[in-house]
């Protein structure tokens, strides 16, 4: 196994062997699970097989989180520039983006050519658009890099689910308004994720179309210009979504709607959980504090990390946004989720089960210390809150 | 003309060239940038907290 050596300050010697390194080419081949179901399908005659990607995102993989349990690995500090600067790990990143184009491709020539009763072929949209969500987050990995080819990457596998504007709002409005009640994407105690979704959506393109517009007007061109890069990435979601379209008919409408919907849903359930409740404090001036690692919820269990290239590892992500996938650190006491973030999405799914879970221990984080002051609420709820959790008793964990 | 750089991720913001994407002539002074300026590549980092690089 390939040695990163650095040397530190005082003379001393550090190596780091990254134990996780070939297994990170399981995010690579995850975007493929449609076909799993279509082969199976193909070969016995039974559509129901379609459904099996749910199960394994949404029951084999929770299960596998809390059979193999979590992995605090982390790179030294002195080690991540050599990980990070290792082209071997981004490759992983630029080989995935194809492959999202065709598990899209494949599930709708599927569904747009075999005889699918209406629930395999609502489930194949399901699956298809589940997986081109996993493409936002590989989106996000290559949208958070200066070069232009990665940020080209990004582009087109956020076109796959006509999502073009994240990498714009994420970078620039998420990063910068984070855990705190303007930011759209960070979610507010006693807010469902169904009622988080409503300002979500809207909210991310306003911010995203207002930062992308802003940046024309300085440049002196008009907001429709051809260099909108908004306007490029949904182009060409029309030219992939119409091709399928025209290809396979008018069945492919419910088919993309579905398919969209879900992928978006798959990163407002992402967002949901990261920031559930989270609060950067303003000092006397109205200047908000710096994110700090206690700003974001964290994950460490190893195969939902592998999935989806440490998005879990959350409060490095937001400390150091430039920092690769591979070299994202855990620390510890930090908010932690319940389990890997498809364990959190089952939860989040179910608002009652999920007020249950984590505002007690929203509530229990020693920066909280059982202060609703310190925690971003949501208005509507803020007097039921103050009622139930108001004295300044700390609920135990 | 000075260069102003980013603590973080090491964006530089060379005044003498500016930072044309971001729709910023050359010669634009660093201090006349948007009060609201934050970093363009990591976004954490915010006017007030760039550092002179020369």
């Amino acid at each position: 196994m390939k040695a990163y050596v650095a040397t530190l300050q005082n003379g001393e010697s550090v190596r780091y062997v990254d134990k996780k390194r070939y297994l990170w080419t399981l995010a690579v081949f995850y975007p493929l699970q449609p076909f799993i179901g279509i082969g199976l399908h193909d070969v016995t005659g039974n559509e129901g097989w379609l459904l099996l990607p749910l199960l394994l995102s949404y029951g084999a993989l929770p299960l596998l989180d809390l059979i193999i349990g979590e992995d605090t690995d982390s790179p030294p500090e002195a080690i991540v520039t050599k990980l990070d600067a290792d082209r071997f790990y981004r490759r992983l990143t630029y080989a995935v983006v194809p492959l999202h184009f065709v598990s899209l491709i494949g599930s709708a020539w599927w569904a747009g050519t075999q005889d699918l009763s209406w629930w395999a072929f609502l489930g194949l949209a399901v699956v298809a658009g589940m997986t081109s969500g996993l493409g936002i987050n590989t989106g996000h990995e290559l949208g958070h890099r200066k070069s232009r080819l990665e940020r080209n990457l990004a582009k087109l596998v956020l076109a796959v689910p006509v999502y073009g504007h994240f990498w714009i709002e994420h970078n620039r409005g998420h990063h910068r308004d984070v855990a705190t009640p303007e930011d759209p994407v960070s979610s507010r105690m006693g807010e469902s994720i169904y009622r988080f979704a409503r300002r979500e959506i809207p909210g991310a393109f306003r911010r995203a179309w207002a930062i992308e517009t802003e940046r024309l007007k300085r440049r002196g061109r008009s907001a429709w210009d051809g260099e909108n890069q908004i306007l490029q990435t949904m182009s060409l979601s029309l030219v992939l979504q119409g091709g399928l379209l025209a290809a396979f008919g008018w069945r492919m409408l419910p088919f993309l709607i579905v398919h969209n919907v879900l992928a978006w849903w798959q990163l407002t359930s992402a967002n949901y959980v990261e920031h559930y409740g989270l609060l950067r404090q303003k000092d006397a001036a109205g200047r908000v504090e710096r994110c700090q690692p206690h700003h974001s919820w964290n994950s460490n269990h190893l195969v939902s990390n592998l999935v989806l290239f440490h998005l879990q590892r959350h409060s490095d992500h937001h400390a150091h946004p430039l920092r690769r996938y591979q070299s994202l650190r855990h620390y510890e006491n930090l908010p932690t989720l319940p389990s890997g973030y498809m364990g959190a999405y089952l939860l989040a799914w179910l608002p009652w089960l999920w007020y249950r879970v984590m505002d007690k221990r929203l509530l229990a984080l020693p920066h909280v210390g059982g202060d609703l002051a310190m925690i971003n609420v949501d208005p509507g709820r803020a007097a039921l809150l103050q009622a139930r959790y108001g004295s300044a008793a700390v609920p135990s964990p | 003309m000075s260069t102003y750089g980013c603590p973080e991720c090491g964006y530089l913001y060379d005044e003498n060239e500016g930072d044309a994407w971001e729709g910023y002539p050359p010669g634009t002074p660093f201090l006349s940038l948007p009060a609201d300026f934050a970093c363009p590549d990591c976004a954490i980092t915010s006017k007030d907290d760039f550092r002179l690089a020369d």
